[in-house]
């Protein structure tokens, strides 16, 4: 292997991490950007959760006193998690740094770990919130589960392999496997799990302190200051990183396949561009949606089920 | 036409006409029931279609025509006007509860590969192998039948199965002759015809819609 080869992997590697990062705070501010300009609101700067962050990074450390080690340590593992998951994951080019074991089950588990342990946390202080928080986030995530998972072997089916770059690169040479029906239920059912997981209408709403309806909200209610700033950077890289997965599955043109720097630029233009259009798109059909009951969650996540279940079955059938 | 674009496409109907079959059950509301009842149709007349094109017959794209009117259009219409008329029930109101149906109709689809196995196993070309569709549509259908009681849920639980039967005399004969289409098309016409006036009876004898209200003595 030669030098000029090791420094473009690690090139491609913090390329990712950085585009991730911070696309994920300007992803954030974005969508609140374009559900406040159709709200007839001007809205917070399109930087403004970066600058958020940045503030809370210079705040006072504040714990709960009889918090224990796994309060501090739900942030970090987090941020961590995500971090791999994105050096995993096919974002920018089809060639990711850990190629080798960016297997689709290992990524969606690395990411669960994160969001667990968050709900551990939530749990760790012992106030009532955060309790409620947890249980909520962690039903949802049992049912979000099985649908995931039947998804990934939906979108598994077509090119043999559950290994994501092996996926996209599948994709990329045969783009009439994005019309086939297998690939379209998977999409869908993925789009369901995705919103479920990272707390977006119908399911959770991002914006409110509300008692009775918060969930990703009141879990996180007792960190403040550099841990605060952890917990959103992780999730907004973590918004970013599964936005990127799905559009990478749908619309895969403009990925680099080769670690040249002008392919690379294209490619995060391309990244950029594509995920922006998802997320505005997203938050403009938030504006009209409420948000769901609670118990009828369940309902929504069997339908992704069912989805993700009728995918794998006509990726078998017409293969 | 291409012959991977029409894999795909044909594909894509036949998991549409499943899709709206599980929606049928997923929702909670009729109107939304109905409206997945009209995208079946469409969904059956672009499979009838496909098939027509690629197999240039010209009667088989009449007949995907006919669909379209009849399934996606006229019988969606009626059955509307059924539930726009009676403001008090425009909810189903299911015996068994909608996770306990999704799943169900997971089992359903599996069970409807299960058992065309040994008819898919007679072909290798795409329309053979998409039967299973049809069974899914057709015992979701059933399922739809047996634990949906209000009188409009019942007439779309039928022409479930109905559209579940047409797709596998597409996909397994290529189209069954325009006139054996055209007097099952009329039969449901007519069958639709019947329920808004049982409809329209029951809510002026009992006030309801629901099946269950006729098992019990009235004056």
């Amino acid at each position: 292997m030669s030098v000029a080869h090791d420094v473009g992997v690690t090139g491609v590697g913090v390329l990712q991490v950085v585009v991730i990062g911070i696309g994920g705070l300007v992803l954030l501010g974005l969508m609140r950007k374009v559900r406040a300009r159709i709200e007839g609101r001007v809205g917070a700067p399109v930087l403004q959760p970066l600058r958020d962050v940045r503030k809370l990074m210079r705040k006072e450390r504040l714990r709960p006193e009889f918090a224990s080690w796994i309060f501090p340590l739900a942030p970090v593992v987090l941020v961590a998690t995500v971090t791999v998951a994105a050096l995993m994951t096919p974002l920018i080019t089809t060639h990711p740094p850990l190629a080798g074991g960016s297997d689709l089950f290992v990524v969606v588990y690395l990411l669960l770990l994160g969001s667990t342990l968050v709900a551990l946390a939530g749990l760790d202080t012992g106030t009532a919130f955060g309790g409620m928080g947890s249980s909520r986030a962690l039903t949802i995530g049992a049912l979000a589960e099985p649908a995931l998972l039947v998804t990934i072997l939906a979108l598994s089916v077509s090119s043999h392999s559950s290994n994501f770059p092996v996926i996209v690169r599948a994709t990329l040479a045969d783009p009439a496997v994005i019309i086939s029906p297998a690939r379209l239920f998977a999409l869908a059912a993925l789009l369901i799990v995705i919103i479920a997981e990272s707390g977006r209408l119908p399911v959770d709403n991002p914006a409110t302190h509300l008692e009775l309806t918060m969930i990703k909200e009141a879990m996180i209610l007792e960190y403040s200051g550099p841990d605060l700033a952890l917990v959103t950077l992780g999730e907004a890289m973590r918004l970013a990183l599964l936005l990127g997965v799905l559009v990478n599955l749908s619309l895969p043109w403009g990925v680099a396949s080769s670690t040249s720097v002008g392919a690379l630029a294209i490619g995060t233009i391309v990244l950029c561009a594509k995920v922006a259009a998802v997320a505005s798109a997203l938050s403009f059909v938030e504006v009209f949606l409420a948000k769901l009951r609670l118990f009828r969650l369940p309902e929504l996540l069997a339908g992704a089920f069912v989805l993700a279940l009728l995918g794998v079955v006509s990726g078998v059938v017409t293969k | 036409m291409n012959h991977q674009v029409f894999d795909n496409v044909l594909g894509l109907g036949c998991g549409v006409v499943v899709l709206s079959a599980v929606v049928t059950l997923w929702r909670h509301s009729l109107i939304a029931i109905i409206r997945a009842l009209a995208v079946q149709g469409v969904a059956l007349a672009l499979v009838a279609l496909t098939l027509g094109l690629h197999g240039h017959d010209r009667g088989l794209e009449v007949v995907a025509g006919l669909v379209l009117l009849a399934k996606g259009v006229v019988v969606p219409a009626l059955i509307t006007k059924v539930v726009r008329h009676d403001v008090a029930s425009r909810e189903t109101d299911p015996l068994v509860n909608v996770p306990a149906s999704l799943v169900a109709a997971g089992v359903l689809i599996f069970l409807a590969f299960a058992a065309s196995r040994s008819v898919t196993a007679l072909t290798s070309n795409a329309p053979g192998r998409l039967i299973p569709f049809g069974m899914a549509a057709m015992l979701i259908g059933f399922f739809a039948l047996a634990t949906r009681r209000k009188a409009v849920s019942q007439i779309v639980g039928l022409l479930l199965v109905d559209n579940g039967i047409a797709l596998v005399a597409f996909l397994a004969t290529a189209g069954v002759p325009l006139i054996v289409e055209l007097g099952a098309s009329l039969d449901l016409l007519l069958i639709t015809v019947v329920l808004r006036v049982l409809a329209t009876q029951m809510r002026r004898r009992l006030g309801t819609v629901d099946l269950d209200g006729l098992a019990e003595l009235h004056d």
